[in-house]
């Protein structure tokens, strides 16, 4: 018997057994989950990230100059180890403030460009597309373009929340529900599936890869 | 001292990276940024890595409820960064040197019969979760609960192949694959681009409030 799979199969069958119920044999599969993640993820950031963005960024292999404003990077992150101190902790917060700060600078400007620059502009197109051929209008595409317009406009003005939704704006705002209703369906629809090739590829490992009974 | 150092290097950190967009001088304070972020979300990860073992040791010399359990984390934490340390640093000795994660190694072992097995089984029982959850979320109480179901209905059996193998009974068309497919292209869409605007706005009012001072919360302030 191949042990890998073997060893494989237990671990899977042993967070199945949560279906049944909470049992001894989940929590101990829970518990080598959670120590082997974090001593994965410590690695590949280890090695990945301090190794060789920062190691080999101011030690070059090859002998050239080292990049010494690394070290700033460094020391910020020194200084979030601090946290562990219950007495001076506290020195923690300015990595995380410079963090926050600068991620929250990158962000006003990079989100306002790709999420709301470039999702009004891709929304402000012809209504109606033609041909560029036959000249005749493709309904199928203009149908389509104008569901586009009237989601996006309906859509943002539910989530305008600075006037009260009555009248013809209330009558714009519910054909905005029903749009993110359908978004939401969708995306529901999607997790499912994904959640549900996730099962299907764990029973295949079971049923074909341990156990054989499926070519 | 303990609130104002934070507040300040928040807003100059902030400004600086805002500004730097608009002036090509300080291009270069991005890729900067990126550098530095990377090595401190490094120590952050072995922050979070020192704080579990620390709790977990805790646990364990107290003897709270589990602690047996709490045993089974750190005897798995500490093989995993033996395995690694011993593979990584053996790697890179060699000349060229060799990845930890190549095929072969130890680690790549780790990777693939410990924790592949453990993570993809815990998202899939997400699929029983997942389902119960739609039987309630699915049911057409009014219209906007039917439009969620017709929506995740159509998408759901346009991604497999026999509802439209059951159609075919009366049509060749792939009804339920194009109609999955219109769903997505077009009201999916208008409605995806409305939450994206939506929440590029939320972040940039968020952004302007920590840059400004006003939210505070990052340094235990209200």
């Amino acid at each position: 018997m191949d042990i890998s799979n073997f060893l494989a199969a237990v671990l899977t069958l042993g967070i199945f057994s949560f279906l049944y119920k909470d049992n001894p044999v989940y929590r101990a599969c829970e518990a080598i989950f959670v120590g082997v993640s974090a001593g994965y993820w410590a690695i590949v950031f280890f090695f990945d990230n301090l190794q060789k963005k920062f190691w080999e960024g101011v030690f070059p292999p090859d002998g050239s100059a080292g990049d010494h404003l690394l070290w700033f990077g460094a020391i910020l992150g020194v200084l979030m180890l601090f946290r562990l101190s219950s007495k001076i902790g506290w020195i923690a917060r300015w990595p995380l403030a410079f963090i926050v700060g600068a991620t929250a600078g990158l962000y006003m400007i990079t989100y306002f460009v790709s999420n709301a620059m470039n999702q009004v502009a891709d929304t402000m197109l012809s209504l109606i597309v033609v041909n560029d051929v036959t000249g005749s209008i493709i309904w199928t595409q203009t149908i389509g373009a104008l569901v586009v317009a009237v989601g996006v406009i309906s859509g943002l003005v539910y989530f305008f929340f600075s006037k009260e939704h009555k009248g013809v704006f209330g009558a714009t705002a519910k054909v905005g529900i029903w749009f993110l209703m359908i978004t939401f369906g969708a995306s529901f629809g999607y997790t499912v599936m994904s959640r549900m090739s996730l099962l299907i590829g764990r029973m295949s490992f079971l049923f074909r890869d341990w156990l054989g009974l499926i070519g | 001292m303990r609130r104002e150092v934070p507040l300040i290097i928040t807003s100059i950190a902030g400004l600086v990276f805002a500004i730097s967009f608009f002036i090509p001088l300080l291009g270069d304070a991005q890729n900067r940024f990126s550098d530095w972020v990377s090595i401190v979300q490094s120590f952050a990860v072995w922050l979070g890595l020192l704080n579990l073992t620390k709790v977990s040791l805790e646990k364990i010399t107290r003897k709270r409820e589990g602690w047996q359990y709490a045993i089974l984390t750190v005897v798995s934490l500490v093989i995993m960064l033996a395995i690694g340390m011993f593979d990584g640093f053996s790697g890179l000795a060699q000349d060229p040197p060799v990845s930890y994660r190549e095929p072969g190694t130890n680690f790549d072992w780790m990777f693939r019969y410990v924790y592949t097995p453990l993570t993809s089984t815990m998202f899939a029982m997400l699929a029983f979760f997942v389902a119960s959850a739609s039987y309630r979320a699915f049911r057409a109480r009014n219209f906007e609960a039917t439009l969620l179901l017709v929506a995740g209905f159509f998408v759901m059996g346009g991604r497999v192949p026999l509802f439209d193998l059951l159609i075919r009974w009366f049509t060749d068309y792939p009804l339920f694959n194009q109609f999955a497919d219109w769903i997505m292209t077009y009201p999916n869409t208008a409605g995806q681009r409305a939450i994206m605007i939506g929440i590029a706005l939320g972040i940039m009012s968020s952004s302007l409030r920590i840059i400004l001072g006003i939210e505070r919360s990052h340094v235990g302030g209200q």
